[in-house]
């Protein structure tokens, strides 16, 4: 099965909530996937010239202020780092991808989980309920976040194999459903050049779409290829920088509803994500057609 | 009996389990109240499955996977939309959605009347054996996808493959198809066809013109092996 759920704020009031509304759509879906629960949130950009790492690591009690220090000291500025369990988010006075880089290269016992402007994930195996009590979620202010609860079939249970992937700068993507053709195209893939961490067939969805977008495509063409090259059932959900949007492959086995009020769009595996969310009562339903990207971006200033 | 003030049953899912609520549908018994009313349905599964009696049923939301399944006499009539396998294997009785449903309504459904108002996803009343199910919009791909017997009426659109490897449900569109499926082709109305979908648009209560439908059906071809075929296997 697994479950998902999307949350994209049209106020600046909902966003305040926005970690507390997201908290409790992934909790109706902790059914769909008991196995592991994960997070992308969109928050707190980092000022220009700035980046946000997202950073796991296995073991209790990590000295993550010894990494926040390196880094300062490696890239100037100060900035403490956020801790959240098993993760902790350092904002780095350098661009992602030198700071990524910095972190696999001095500290391969940590996990860079996101790199970019704005997104944090946070992922962890175990039982969706207890996830997000453990990571403070409801604390959370963001424009929008995604959410994923796993039950696994394709790959193991553990914290790198839970979703959602991030294979690029402020992108991430969550999967319901598998894929046939992971193997040869992460081969394909890792041939030109794009970074996969895992054994795991949606991670091979996310490089995917990167490796599609660093050649041009904007996330919408990428998402349409994918509909040719992607062999398998999927309902996608795929977080930008911007927004976030949604895929079903041309079967759809794989359920979808979706659902707009005047403070926000919400999509999820099933309507129950959707209705304790404020509001839903009078806001409009529907199911996405199979096939039909579906796109929501918050407008550019 | 005997009983002329008709009460009606309050039954609320944000305090009532699921299960609560199923079996106490199950156990009425005569006498007691044949209305019900259920609110705060929130996308729940399996509400109103299994029901054995001519219970009339109002449910004032959205309901999740399930509703009305195995459906026997009762009316349900669900004021919102509905998820997966909406009225699955329904006796006989009758759904009423005011919304969407999702994929595979009906399916399997062997008597009674199914009506959707808004549109039903892929897969509508796919193995329906005898149930009439009327959609006022689209349905989605797949539907129709082995029908064996019973109507499907789709006053929208219909999506790719329709009636695929159908067996003899009639099937009446009134816009658009995609793609036929696999052995289902479009077939000339006899008055009997004429009368039978004039008939069930009166009972969902729908304002349409039977001369605007075309009508689909099995070219029976797949029925039995045939030595023509062989190079196909």
């Amino acid at each position: 099965m697994c479950g998902i759920a999307g949350l994209f704020s049209k106020s600046s009031l909902f966003e305040q909530r926005l970690g507390d509304h997201l908290s409790d759509m992934l909790i109706q879906m902790a059914d769909r996937g008991p196995d592991s629960a994960g997070v992308a949130f969109y928050r707190n950009p980092a000022p220009v010239g700035s980046s946000k790492l997202t950073l796991f690591s296995p073991e209790p009690g990590y000295d993550w202020e010894l990494i926040a220090g390196e880094l300062s000291k490696a890239f100037g500025g100060t900035h403490g780092p956020e801790v959240r369990a098993s993760h902790a988010v350092i904002v780095v006075d350098t661009d992602a991808d030198d700071a990524g880089r910095w972190v696999i290269d001095n500290h391969p016992e940590l996990r860079v989980m996101s790199a970019g402007e704005s997104i944090e994930i946070y992922k962890e195996k175990g039982d969706p309920r207890q996830f997000v009590e453990r990571f403070g979620l409801r604390e959370l202010s963001a424009t929008h976040a995604l959410g994923h609860t796993r039950m696994a079939t394709e790959s193991i249970v553990t914290t790198e194999h839970s979703h959602p992937f991030s294979t690029g700068l402020d992108l991430c993507l969550v999967h319901n459903g598998s894929l046939c053709n992971h193997n040869r195209l992460r081969e394909e893939l890792r041939r030109e050049g794009v970074t996969i961490q895992t054994d795991n067939d949606s991670e091979v969805a996310a490089a995917y779409l990167t490796w599609k977008m660093r050649e041009g495509a904007s996330l919408t063409e990428a998402l349409e290829a994918g509909l040719d090259d992607l062999d398998g059932f999927f309902t996608f959900a795929v977080g930008t920088a911007d927004g976030f949007a949604v895929l079903r492959d041309p079967i759809a086995c794989k359920p979808a509803v979706m659902s707009e009020s005047d403070e926000w769009v919400a999509m999820a595996s099933e309507y129950r994500a959707i209705a304790v969310l404020p509001g839903a009562a009078d806001a409009r339903v529907w199911e996405p057609d199979p096939g039909q990207v579906y796109i929501w971006e918050k407008e550019k200033v | 009996m005997g009983n002329v003030e008709q009460t009606i049953e309050l039954v609320d899912l944000a305090e009532t389990t699921i299960r609560e609520l199923n079996q106490r549908l199950h156990d009425v018994a005569d006498g007691e109240p044949q209305h019900w009313r259920i609110t705060h349905p929130s996308g729940l599964h399996a509400i109103g499955a299994g029901i054995n009696a001519p219970l009339e049923i109002d449910i004032d939301g959205h309901v999740g996977y399930y509703c009305a399944g195995m459906n026997k006499e009762a009316t349900l009539r669900i004021h919102g939309s509905a998820g997966v396998g909406l009225a699955e294997n329904i006796m006989s009785g009758a759904v009423i959605v005011d919304g969407d449903a999702s994929q595979s309504v009906g399916a399997t459904g062997r008597g009674g009347l199914i009506v959707v108002r808004g549109n039903a996803a892929a897969r509508c009343g796919i193995s329906m054996k005898g149930v009439n199910i009327v959609v006022e919009g689209n349905v989605g791909h797949l539907s129709g996808f082995m029908a064996q017997k019973g109507a499907l009426v789709v006053c929208g659109d219909a999506g790719e493959a329709l009636g695929d490897s159908i067996y003899e449900t009639h099937i009446y569109v009134r816009g658009s198809v995609t793609e036929l499926g696999a052995d289902c082709i479009e077939k000339d109305f006899k008055e009997f066809h004429t009368a039978e979908l004039t008939g069930l648009l009166a009972q969902a209560d729908i304002d349409a013109d039977p001369t605007e439908f075309k009508r689909y059906g099995s070219a029976r071809e797949l029925y039995n092996f045939s030595i023509d075929n062989a190079d196909a296997y």
